[in-house]
């Protein structure tokens, strides 16, 4: 009898298994990734850049060239492969701590370079990779290993907002902020990457996706109320939509 | 073909390193090497290279670890502080088997110190102030001529061995003006089969990582970088020696500091003090074998650098004990004059204070 295949694993991932926790939003995050590159038809002429985070292993799982980075830099090695492989797709997956902390300088120097490659930027308010600390992006009250009893505004300040940080920035082509916690999010988060990765081709400049994602052990409740957290106190405070977009503004 | 000029050092740097290939130069202003940006902005762009300001040195030399990740020839320059920031990328890079050409032009430290030369970075070059096990070779011109001819010889070994390599040398090497003929080498064919440039139609997926989380691949992993290094100081260990049979003192030195050094030996000839000189220029791998066959006539060893005391460590690990070794430096960027070295060597030979 003649089966129908419905549904099937992205030719844009490896085999390797994930070595992502239980209901960590990364593996979703690199489907949508995965999936765009192969539908844009550029999944042979693209290099990834992993740096240091949960998702340094990143090029286990995507079935590219892959480059890791040092924490924080990648924006700066994606420039520094950008400028001389210009033909090529070239894309960072940072997470927040990554990004947001460490990495600001890059981020922001990648931006107002306007360089032409892609950033899928995953945040989940905390540090994962180190068990669980606090990063700039985690919530007001909320704890972690370094802030055992919640985060303060008045000594740790308010949550970065990065989206909205790079939004100012005239190098910058395309920002949007996504979610990744319900099936109806998740075609929008899809949406959007692969319309960082189609501006890229096109040749726009620089593109961010801001992903909010879940980290149930590093928040320490269930992948359940992991996707609750999301929903209920990220994105009241992380705002989801389109920051920036060079084509939307004619 | 390219006729003798009169350049400055920075600049042939720069000039030498474009006709060696180098694709990409990433850098920042810092004093004295800002002839070395200045040059490439001007000129790599029109040449078929890129120029990147980066926003740091930090950011500088992880462009650096991208580009060549790729393949490409890629080169950064700095001075002293600078050279402190890219410390992080040269570890990855050694670690990720990146071939990079640094050039250090240095200045006097600690901290920000000041613009005059010294020669306070050598253990920062050759000890390396990056984490983890690595070496860095590093080359040590004394001549604006040798500038030129390393950059092509520094980027080929480089490549040869996939590693980062540094050219070191100070503000008064890099300032100054000399004749120069830049001499082109064709580069070397090296295996390029390893580079992530986004062509896997053709191939597998390469991966350029320095991460490696089970303890024995590591140690594996380290241990052949170490059959590398050792590759290289078998063979390209680089020493200018001109101590003689009749020679009663060998002086130790590399850089300009040399030439200061090759004056005072003139001058202690004219009054019948037999001198040599030891100019190390791979400061890694150090020659530690020409002080095992050193003239039975040599008695003493008299190590002067602008420092207060840095290559002298590596001159007693080649003495090995069989030899006094003496020491004169200058630091804070003050520069010896040939009398400063000439005295010290009298007072030597007439048995006076180490």
């Amino acid at each position: 009898m003649a089966t129908k295949v419905i549904y099937e694993k992205s030719r844009g991932l490896k085999d390797n298994p994930l070595t992502y926790c239980p209901g960590c939003s990364h593996g979703t995050i690199h489907k949508l990734v995965a999936e765009s590159l192969v539908e844009l038809d550029v999944l042979e002429r693209t290099i990834a850049v992993a740096p240091v985070g949960c998702s340094v292993l990143a090029y286990n799982y995507f079935n590219c060239d892959g480059i890791q980075a040092a924490h924080g830099r990648a924006p700066a090695v994606a420039t520094g492969i950008k400028r001389v492989c210009p033909d090529k797709i070239v894309f960072a997956y940072q997470g927040d701590g990554d990004l947001a902390s460490i990495g600001t300088a890059e981020i922001i120097h990648a931006a107002h370079r306007g360089e032409n490659f892609t950033v899928i930027f995953v945040n989940n308010a905390i540090y994962g990779m180190t068990g669980g600390q606090m990063a700039p992006t985690t919530l007001i009250n909320q704890k972690t290993t370094t802030s055992p009893y919640g985060r303060f505004e008045e000594t740790t300040g308010k949550p970065l907002l990065v989206s909205e940080m790079l939004a100012t920035i005239p190098g910058a082509a395309y920002i949007e902020r996504v979610s990744v916690h319900d099936h109806a999010h998740i075609l929008k988060a899809k949406r959007a990457i692969k319309k960082a990765f189609k501006y890229q081709v096109e040749g726009k400049g620089f593109c961010m996706v801001e992903v909010l994602a879940a980290c149930p052990i590093g928040w320490n409740v269930s992948p359940v109320d992991s996707m609750k957290f999301v929903r209920d106190q990220m994105m009241p405070y992380y705002p989801l939509g389109v920051y920036k977009d060079k084509e939307g503004v004619q | 073909m390219n006729k003798r000029v009169l350049m400055k050092g920075n600049e042939v740097i720069a000039e030498a390193a474009i006709q060696a290939g180098c694709k990409a130069f990433f850098g920042y202003p810092i004093t004295p090497q800002n002839e070395i940006p200045e040059y490439m902005s001007a000129h790599i762009e029109r040449r078929n290279g890129i120029f990147v300001q980066a926003e740091s040195e930090v950011a500088a030399i992880n462009m650096c670890y991208g580009a060549a990740a790729t393949g490409a020839r890629v080169m950064t320059g700095s001075s002293s502080p600078g050279m402190a920031l890219k410390q992080e990328g040269i570890s990855y890079m050694s670690g990720a088997d990146l071939p990079v050409l640094m050039v250090n032009v240095s200045r006097c430290g600690p901290g920000l110190g000041g613009i005059l030369p010294a020669q306070g970075d050598y253990f920062m070059a050759t000890r390396g102030g990056g984490n983890g096990d690595y070496r860095t070779p590093v080359f040590a011109p004394a001549y604006i001529q040798e500038c030129s001819d390393l950059v092509f010889h520094s980027f080929d070994i480089a490549e040869k061995y996939r590693t980062p390599v540094m050219i070191l040398l100070d503000g008064m090497l890099g300032q100054m003006m000399e004749p120069v003929e830049i001499r082109p080498t064709p580069p070397i064919e090296a295996d390029k089969s390893w580079v992530a440039d986004g062509n896997t139609d053709k191939r597998p997926p390469n991966i350029v990582n320095s991460l490696s989380l089970l303890g024995d691949v590591l140690e594996q992993q380290n241990l052949k970088r170490f059959e590398k290094y050792a590759e290289i100081e078998r063979t390209e260990c680089m020493v200018e020696n001109t101590v003689k049979d009749g020679d009663e003192i060998a002086v130790v030195a590399y850089g300009v500091p040399a030439r200061i050094v090759q004056n005072a030996i003139e001058e202690l000839s004219a009054e019948g003090i037999r001198a040599g000189l030891i100019r190390p220029i791979t400061l890694w791998p150090f020659p530690y074998d020409v002080f095992k066959s050193l003239p039975a006539s040599v008695k003493y060893i008299l190590v002067a650098e602008l420092s207060m005391g840095q290559m002298v460590e590596d001159v007693k690990l080649g003495v090995n004990g069989k030899y006094p070794v003496h020491f004169y430096g200058r630091c804070g960027g003050m520069v010896f004059d040939p009398s400063e070295i000439a005295d010290k060597v009298r007072e030597i030979i007439k048995g006076g204070a180490q």
